[in-house]
């Protein structure tokens, strides 16, 4: 049994009795009660148990809580709260961005990424940077067109 | 009343919430992880559940030893079905239908396996980490027996039998005929004929399937959270199944990850979990992996199709015969039984189209695998294949363009209500009107210009059309599955108005994505004349309306928002006949809007707020006999149901080199009636379209000889990512139909006409090859495949 002392969406979270193979989803949904973070394949795939660590983009369900210590991780809910939806939040509901909103917070952290790293011009930008994130409900339509709408606002805040 | 009274009336009445493209209410708490999902329940102190299922396709259960699992750290019970046989009836999938063999549904196999997945034991620990770790140490002595892994071995002389009782493995079969076909075939100027496979798909929600019995020992009582579009189902068989009445047993569908028909059904699982819960007397929490919820989730399609179809020399289609064989898997499904896919192929096979004279007759097989259930579209989209093709292949047999054989072909505006040769009536609906649109919209002529110039370069460039009918919202005379005992016809609101002054109004339908908060509070808004923002929609929760069946069958907007306006309707004549004590006033004289009862012409107005003191509270305002409880419930039956249809256009181009398929275009002109939501409307449709195009392009759940899975991971079954999806232009015939608030049922008519329109274009960029689609997906190997016979094929007669 391990200690894994983490900082989650600016909160310092020391947990002892991890065990070394608790997989860093499993740690945020029932050690941590983060929820918010989906768990849809265990295999890596589907994208939706997306969370940043350190600043990147990473499957929650590929890492072990343990490698994480002494990181910083951000889950869906540190972004905007439900009276105060940050701005790719904002796009999401504004285009209809999200159905059942399964895959919604991994989608919503990989955009947080690319948004932060890419300039985004073009859809097929947008296409290839979702291409690891699964989403059965939208056809993606109205995900590309939120990211699009969100990058188009951070261009203008940055000009 | 003066004219600008009437004038002010009307403008009142004018429906300000449907049709509007009203941000979802769902949308804050599900974008900000605050969504209440199955697995996000926290229970106290709940134990998990872990399921053994069989590696074995076929076998014979000689022996369990599940000692050495009992003894492992956490675990609290190992049970296998010798320990829960007094604890459940079997449910029965039950139907009238003559040739159908209903198979029994128990929650752990029972004396033998039957595909592989199918679960086994059950181990319930303190994590699910150590129910894992003890479904290890689990020991099952199988005596393996032949397995049937196709339909055709199902049928073959000297099959082994998957249900002995059965006495064949032929669970049903049906035939529909209407005039004489053989003639009609014969005296036909052009005959064309195909066999046609739309192989086995997963619907593949992306949450797996997940249930949460949350036990109240006070009052021996289950509330299942359960990832279901079905609650109220749900709740009615475990009832029955486990003698437990419905006030001791609650079946809640919260939020839900989707479903697409996966989560429709009632599942071993669900009944083991409350079987367990009771007996431990504990709250149980079970969540399939990914490879779980593929290999034991209700799978789909997996048919084959012998049809033929005549045409006159004009190119109306005369006649159609098919001959359907369904590998319907290892069990009948409760409700909907194993007919409910393969008898829709045949029921649907004639399509929007006037053909005379039609023979469809269908078997249903088992074989090992999952049973298949309803997926998006359920049997249309083979349907619409095949009727698809046959369309293209009879205009290119007679040199008329695509888009003008289906023009002669559909029923027009002037023959509703129309009865096709499989006996569906189809009500007035725009299925020209779809046509035309979507070819304008898809700049046809353009089109085929772009692709004569393509074809110049020698480029593989196609275009495909795909026009299908589809019955939605249907009534208590049309069952949702064939012979099936159970209601599916109606639906119940409830709609009340607090103390507060808020109104809550309970539907039974249960939402899986598709926005039902959102929609059936804008229907209710304006037809009770509310504030959009003060009407909670509830549902999902068998507690909330005495009986329910739920979402499935694209009937939730016409039933759901049926029994919403009428359930409006009679609570704001409540509402009236209050305020006109408290207005003195005519009941007559007063209109409801955005929340305020008003005098017609006047600023005299009460607030819902203030109705409520009155009703509920002020003892001395309202004549005893005027306290009538604000809550209004209405069932809505909307009898027959009414159509919906869509023409779908895709422009494709063939890669020669990689043989991938690039969608260049694609177009729907859909006929939903009134819309509710545009903004829903569009998703939908899109959504649809996706998996219609995961469906022609990639998925397909591969079995062995065997009957072994091998394609159960997310890296081998291939839905379609975003670039794989293009950008698709959706039009809208909003032809208003004959059932409450002139709706039409869409959730599924993406995945119904997309594979069809999707395989023609592929045909159309092949035929300089002279190539045929007669399956689905058109995978890169298939197509690879294809181009180099057509090769050798071209070669040799070269060298002829």
């Amino acid at each position: 049994m391990a200690n894994v002392s983490v900082t989650v969406n600016g909160e310092v979270y020391d947990v002892s009795d991890v065990e070394p193979r608790l997989l860093l989803s499993d740690f945020l949904r029932d050690r941590l009660g983060l929820t918010g973070t989906h768990v849809g394949c265990e295999h890596g795939v589907c994208g939706a148990c997306t969370v940043l660590v350190n600043g990147d983009s990473v499957r929650s369900c590929l890492l072990l809580a343990v490698q994480t210590h002494g990181a910083e991780i951000t889950t869906v809910e540190g972004l905007g709260s439900p009276d105060q939806l940050n701005v790719l939040q904002a796009q999401f509901r504004e285009h209809h961005g999200l159905q059942c909103g399964f895959c919604t917070p991994g989608m919503l952290m990989t955009g947080e990424d690319l948004l932060r790293k890419y300039p985004l011009a073009t859809d097929e930008d947008i296409r290839e940077g979702l291409s690891g994130n699964l989403c059965r409900c939208t056809g993606y339509q109205n995900i590309v067109a939120a990211i699009r709408s969100a990058a188009a606002l951070r261009r203008e805040e940055k000009p | 009343m003066s004219s600008d009274q009437r004038a002010h009336l009307l403008d009142a009445m004018r429906p300000k919430y449907v049709g509007a493209p009203i941000k979802r209410t769902e949308d804050p708490r599900l974008l900000t992880g605050k969504g209440d999902y199955t697995a996000d329940r926290k229970p106290d102190r709940p134990l998990h559940l872990a399921f053994l299922r069989s590696g074995q396709p076929h076998a014979r259960i000689a022996g369990i030893d599940i000692s050495a699992a009992q003894a492992a750290p956490g675990v609290v019970a190992v049970l296998a079905a010798d320990d829960i046989a007094d604890d459940f009836k079997p449910v029965i999938p039950f139907s009238r239908m003559p040739n159908y063999y209903a198979t029994p549904i128990v929650p752990l196999a029972c004396k033998k396996v039957r595909y592989v997945g199918e679960a086994v034991v059950a181990v319930i620990a303190t994590s699910r980490y150590l129910a894992e770790d003890a479904l290890e140490l689990i020991e099952v002595d199988y005596e393996p027996l032949r397995p049937i892994a196709r339909a055709e071995m199902a049928v073959a002389d000297g099959a082994p039998l998957l249900h002995e009782e059965a006495g064949t493995n032929v669970l049903i079969a049906r035939e529909f005929k209407k005039g004489n076909v053989a003639a009609d075939l014969k005296a036909a100027a052009v005959r064309v004929s195909g066999r046609f496979e739309m192989t086995r798909k997963a619907p593949l929600a992306m949450e797996p399937r997940s249930c949460c019995a949350e036990y109240d020992k006070r009052r021996d009582a289950i509330t299942l959270y359960t990832s279901s579009n079905i609650p109220g189902i749900v709740r009615d068989a475990i009832s029955e199944s486990l003698n437990l009445p419905g006030h001791r047993l609650r079946v809640v569908a919260p939020d839900v990850g989707g479903s697409f028909g996966s989560k429709g059904s009632l599942y071993p699982e669900e009944l083991l979990i409350c079987i367990a819960a009771r007996k431990l007397r504990r709250s149980i929490k079970w969540t399939a992996d990914r490879l779980e919820d593929v290999s034991s989730s209700s799978q789909a399609f997996a048919e084959v199709v012998d049809a033929e179809m005549g045409f006159d020399a004009n190119g109306v289609a005369t006649s159609l015969e098919a001959d359907v064989i369904g590998d319907v898997g290892a069990f009948s499904i409760y409700p909907w039984t194993c007919g409910l896919e393969p008898v829709q192929v045949v029921s649907f096979l004639p399509g929007p189209y006037k053909i005379a004279s039609y023979r469809g007759s269908v078997r249903g097989v088992a074989t090992c695998k999952p049973p298949t259930g309803p997926y998006r579209g359920v049997g249309r989209p083979i349907s619409t294949f095949v009727t698809e093709r046959l369309m293209d292949l009879g205009a290119r047999a007679l040199g008329i363009d695509p888009l003008e054989i289906r023009r002669r072909n559909l029923v027009r505006a002037e023959e509703f209500p129309y009865r096709i040769a499989s006996g569906i009536i189809w009500d007035k609906t725009g299925f020209v009107e779809c046509l035309d649109a979507a070819a304008e919209t898809a700049g046809y002529d353009a089109l085929r210009k772009q692709q004569a110039e393509a074809r110049k370069q020698g480029r593989l460039f196609g275009i495909g059309i795909a026009s299908y009918a589809e019955l939605t919202g249907i009534g208590s005379r049309i069952s949702a599955a064939p012979g099936m005992p159970i209601n599916t016809g109606s639906e119940t609101a409830k709609i009340t108005i607090d103390s507060t002054g808020s109104i809550t109004a309970a539907f039974g339908v249960a939402s899986h994505g598709q926005g039902l908060e959102t929609t059936l509070a804008q229907i209710v808004s304006d037809d009770l004349g509310a504030r959009f923002e003060d009407v909670r929609v509830v549902q999902g929760d068998s507690d909330e309306v005495p009986m329910s069946t739920g979402t499935y069958a694209s009937r939730s907007a016409v039933l759901g928002g049926g029994a919403a306006k009428h359930a409006s309707k009679l609570l704001q004549e409540k509402i009236k006949r209050v305020a006109s004590h408290l207005l003195e006033a005519n009941a007559d004289d007063i209109e409801v809007h955005d929340g305020n009862a008003v005098v017609l012409g006047t600023d005299r107005a009460v607030s819902f707020k203030q109705i409520a003191k009155a009703v509920y509270s002020d003892m001395k305002t309202l004549p005893v006999e005027a306290r009538e409880e604000l809550s209004a419930s209405y069932t809505y039956d909307p009898i027959n149901g009414t159509t919906a249809a869509a023409t779908h256009i895709a422009a494709v181009e063939v890669d020669p080199a990689t043989c991938f398929v690039k969608i260049l275009k694609f177009v729907v002109a859909e006929d939903c009636g009134r819309i509710i939501n545009p903004m829903i409307v569009d998703g939908q449709v899109h959504g649809g379209v996706a998996q219609g195009i995961g469906a022609a392009l990639f998925e397909e759940l591969i079995y062995d000889d065997d009957g072994q899975l091998l394609s159960a991971s997310l890296v081998d079954y291939v839905i379609p990512s975003a670039p794989e999806v293009p950008l698709m232009d959706v039009v809208h015939v909003e032809s208003e139909s004959a059932v409450a608030g002139g709706f039409r049922g869409m959730g599924e008519g993406g995945t119904i006409g997309a594979p069809a329109a999707i395989a023609n274009a592929i045909a159309d960029a092949l035929s300089p090859l002279d190539i045929d689609v007669s399956i689905l997906p058109m995978t890169p190997e298939r197509i690879f495949r294809l181009i180099e016979q057509a090769k050798l094929k071209a070669k040799g007669q070269a060298d002829d």
